[in-house]
């Protein structure tokens, strides 16, 4: 199975999603940006990072790349898309995913263990882990405070879709302690935390972020 | 202004020229027309005032910092030596490491943030220019006392800085120093380190041969910004009253440094150049007056085709521009048009500007006219060397011959208040609040970081070959002895390393003083670098390259003497790395080293306001013992944990250990307050299955270091003799403060 990891001018974290999707047990592709051709793959990750210096809006001119709308394109037909941080963030621009994510409540990055707890393990990328399950894996982000307005929010809990939470104390003023959601078909996912940086105790705080790097493949066997 | 050319300026020997406002003396001034044999144009005097600073000439320091080349042992590590952008040296499995160390302390005063960003960003490219990845950076900070309204000011801002650029450039940052000082206030001290990995075969140099060959500028376009940062800013004092000097420092753009270096290693990778250089300090002054002495001299350079963010920008404002994001590169004339094509990949903007050419003068014409004809030596490496004054302070008499008077804890209360406090104190506290704005993960590859003694990264999966990483000064005991004091940092630096057990290989090293004008300033820093080169030589490490920032002083207030040292040592296996701290019950704890009284230049009589006494003598034949007693530990899997003892002695290093993985320990102490509070250098805590019991001993006794039984760990407390300190209480005092301050 080949996974692509996208890569725009100023991401920073592509190597390590492709050492975890290889660790996973899929191969990693290399995307670029500005190259309107997926190479066959079967899924794609927008890693993190600061694409194009995310001076405006953070993904704001990534979501313009040629690739996105081939990415567009893909998810649109049920291909599994995973965003974690900057990728996120590129995803509710490209309206993949509602919401936005701002500045962090005390307007500092932040880096740090995170607990959060699964809560949708029926998504492409979570089915890995048991509803409910608590994992710790790195947060490391200065925009990562997940807002939508009422409405959607409403949706997104009613139908299932917030797949994370953080546990304890807020850490950075996400409205009900959103780390990730799903679209409404659980193809496409948006992560703030960083799975890739916790598939190795030796270098992360736990390997508990490989799961989403295994669910992956359970998906494709489905 | 009209155009100022050579030829002008052969016809107007008596021009009046702006020497002294570039911050050249009279007598420098001279000199250049006497190189010249006319008057020097408008551009020449802006590339001689920017070269000639004591910041890029080196030209107070350069007398003392020849004992590194004079004293320097022999090693067959070092790849490549001081002068070049970086040392490289050598760590085995045909990889090489650079790593050097800067400061950027005047602009972060000026403009916290900007200051902070850029000197991570001039490191940073110092490093790729050796051809190298960068992998990590640390940075060692100085302040004004922690409560002091503009530390509110300055930190925030540096920190915010340190992280907005290295987060955003994908560098783990895994260490550093955060210090507080009231010597500090008014000159914060930033200085960063970068590290980076190549192959040998991928080492770059400075260099402009071959004529015909190309002179190529890439990167970001060149603004008004940072003119005379390295002259008019970072080589004075800071006085009262005077302008802001604001627009003498640079704005960093990290997206471009980022795309700047990804573009680079894709050029290196295909072997498009035949030399680069980064443009830092003095800008392009430096970088073509650098390139060209690197070769054999010609250059002709045509200064219009320079990419300008301002286009009324003048030659000379181009020529002394400090932009950032820029760099240099010498290309094969067939080799271009690769050479284009990866910089429109990335979109870097990329214009060929000139040529080496035969000869030994650098040209540099302005629309066809010339208006700079030098020999490129004389800007670069030909600055003027002074033999500046120096004499032994009077204080140093005067505080040597005081002893410390400080109250030492007995019974129970007062051992547990005294540890808390120090827990607490500004110096010794958590640092999470600024470590937490740092991106510690990226890359993958980060073994040990904050609060660890040092900071480690696995350089090849495969293998798990790794480096560690640590800077320390010790600005009191420099304070009191500045020989003393570098040798101490020097040994702490390397043992910082060991504790991990990494053998230390190489060292680098930013010289932070005040005034070289003043006598007493010039006789600390002759110390201090005597002290490092002695030091140097005795524990077999070459100095690769480093870095000296003069005039950190306001009006007549100088800075602690404050030499830090950076020591990189490498480790085969960083999966066997001893961890700094133990996270299970019922093991042994054992001291190594041997403790005196040494109170003076602890953190509990800087705590009492007693600057005074004599600062222990170094004794590296010991520290080099104990060192190889680390790195056996640790290939022999003796080690359950280890941590180096410091600032804040067994008190700081017990709470460091106990807070880690929130599992207390048992201590009995004789001698308690003296033991607790005493910062006799060389000693290391080490955790040990009591089942290794024979095995440490033997090992110590082999390496004759003293090796004294501390206690047991396990429980929910630090229990020391009847003291008992919950680690609930004692967390909160370590990470309140600084929270409290700062929040």
């Amino acid at each position: 199975m080949r996974v692509g990891v996208i890569t725009f001018p100023g991401t920073l974290d592509d190597r390590d999603a492709a050492r975890a999707v290889n660790v996973g047990g899929a191969e990693a592709v290399s995307l670029w940006h500005a190259d309107a051709d997926l190479k066959s793959v079967d899924a794609v990750i927008l890693p993190g990072g600061f694409s194009y210096g995310d001076y405006l809006r953070c993904g704001a001119i990534s979501r313009f790349a040629p690739v996105m709308n081939l990415v567009i394109e893909a998810a649109e037909k049920g291909m599994p898309v995973l965003g974690i941080c900057n990728g996120f963030q590129v995803l509710c621009e490209s309206h993949l995913l509602p919401g936005a994510l701002t500045r962090n409540s005390d307007l500092h990055f932040l880096c740090r263990d995170q607990e959060i707890e699964i809560t949708n393990t029926q998504t492409a990328w979570t089915s890995s882990y048991s509803v409910g399950q608590k994992i710790v894996i790195p947060l490391k982000n200065g925009e990562g405070s997940f807002q939508c307005d009422d409405k959607t929010l409403a949706q997104l809990e009613g139908e299932g879709r917030v797949i994370a939470r953080y546990v304890g104390q807020n850490p950075n003023g996400s409205r009900n302690l959103i780390a990730g959601i799903s679209n409404a078909r659980g193809n496409v996912v948006g992560l703030m935390p960083h799975p890739e940086h916790a598939i190795d105790p030796l270098t992360g705080p736990t390997a508990q972020g490989l799961g989403f790097f295994t669910s992956i493949l359970n998906d494709m066997v489905k | 202004m009209a155009l100022d050319t050579v030829a002008i300026a052969q016809t107007t020997p008596e021009a009046i020229q702006p020497y002294a406002q570039l911050g050249l003396k009279p007598d420098e001034y001279a000199r250049i027309r006497q190189i010249l044999g006319r008057r020097p144009t408008s551009s020449e005097l802006a590339m001689y005032s920017v070269m000639w600073s004591e910041h890029c000439s080196y030209k107070s320091s350069k007398v003392h910092l020849k004992q590194f080349g004079d004293k320097a042992p022999k090693s067959d590590a070092l790849l490549v030596g001081i002068g070049e952008n970086a040392g490289v040296v050598d760590v085995g499995q045909g990889y090489a490491v650079t790593f050097k160390i800067e400061s950027h302390n005047h602009p972060s005063f000026v403009e916290p943030y900007q200051g902070a960003a850029t000197g991570i960003g001039g490191i940073v490219r110092d490093i790729l220019t050796m051809g190298a990845r960068p992998v990590a950076v640390m940075d060692p900070l100085r302040f004004g006392p922690a409560d002091a309204p503009d530390t509110r000011r300055v930190l925030p801002g540096i920190v915010a800085g340190v992280g907005g650029y290295g987060n955003c450039l994908g560098l783990p940052n895994i260490g550093g120093e955060v210090i507080f000082d009231e010597t500090y206030s008014g000159n914060p001290l930033v200085n960063a380190l970068c590290v980076g990995v190549m192959k040998h075969s991928d080492i770059k140099l400075a260099k402009a041969a071959g004529a015909g060959n190309l002179v190529v500028l890439y990167g970001a376009k060149t603004g008004g910004d940072g003119i005379g940062g390295v002259s008019v800013l970072a080589s004075e004092t800071f006085g009262a009253g005077g302008s802001t000097k604001r627009p003498s420092v640079q704005v960093g753009d990290p997206f471009v440094e980022k795309v700047l270096i990804e573009c680079s290693l894709e050029i290196f990778a295909e072997d498009l150049v035949v030399g680069i250089q980064d443009l830092g300090g003095a800008g392009l002054s430096c970088a073509t007056s650098e390139l060209a002495s690197g070769g054999s001299g010609g250059m002709k350079v045509a200064l219009d085709k320079v990419p300008l963010r301002d286009p009324s920008l003048s030659p000379e404002e181009i020529l002394m521009s400090e932009s950032q994001e820029r760099m240099c590169a010498i290309v094969e004339p067939e080799k271009l048009a690769r050479f284009l094509e990866i910089c429109a990949k990335w979109d870097v903007t990329v214009t060929a500007i000139g040529e080496v050419t035969d000869g030994d003068r650098l040209v540099i014409t302005w629309n066809d006219e010339i208006i700079v004809n030098v020999p490129p030596r004389t800007v670069a490496h030909e600055g003027p060397v002074y033999n500046r004054p120096m004499a032994q302070p009077a204080y140093i008499d005067d505080v040597n011959s005081q002893t410390v008077k400080v109250p030492i804890p007995n019974t129970a209360a007062e051992i547990k208040a005294t540890v808390l406090e120090l827990a607490a104190t500004p110096n010794l506290a958590d640092k999470s609040w600024v470590t937490s704005q740092y991106d510690k993960y990226v890359q993958g590859n980060t073994i040990q970081s904050q609060p660890d003694d040092s900071g480690m990264v696995r350089i090849d999966e495969c293998t798990h070959l790794g480096v560690a990483i640590s800077t320390d000064a010790n600005a009191n005991w420099s304070y009191l002895n500045p020989y003393q004091g570098a040798k101490l940092a020097l040994a702490e630096a390397a043992r910082n390393i060991a504790t991990a057990g990494a053998r230390p290989l190489a060292v680098t090293n930013c010289l932070n003083f005040g005034s070289p004008e003043d006598p007493g300033v010039m006789w600390q820093f002759a110390e201090s670098v005597r002290g490092l080169a002695d030091g140097c030589l005795e524990m077999g490490l070459p100095v690769t390259g480093g870095n000296v920032s003069f005039y950190n002083q306001t009006g007549a207030v100088a800075i602690l003497p404050t030499p830090v040292i950076g020591v990189l040592g490498v480790i085969d296996d960083v999966r066997t790395r001893t961890p700094m701290s133990f996270e299970s019950a019922g093991l042994d704890l054992y001291l190594l080293g041997d403790t005196h009284a040494d109170l003076a230049g602890s953190e509990w009589a800087f705590m009492h306001g007693q600057r005074v006494g004599q600062s222990p003598t170094a004794d590296l034949a010991r520290e080099m013992r104990l060192i190889e007693v680390l790195l056996a530990g640790r290939v022999e899997k003796i080690f359950s944990a280890a941590h180096d003892l410091s600032q804040g002695g067994l008190s700081a290093g017990l709470t460091e250990m106990v807070l880690r993985h929130s599992v207390g320990a048992t201590i009995t102490l004789a001698d308690v307050g003296i033991s607790l509070l005493s910062e006799s250098p060389g000693r290391v805590i080490v955790a040990i299955e009591p089942s290794k019991t024979d095995a440490l001993s033997s090992l110590a006794a082999k390496y004759q270091i003293t090796l004294s039984r501390l206690g047991t760990t396990g429980g929910n407390a630090l229990r020391i003799n009847d003291a008992v300190i919950s680690l609930d209480e004692l967390r909160t005092a370590h990470t309140a403060t600084f929270q409290k301050l700062f929040c």
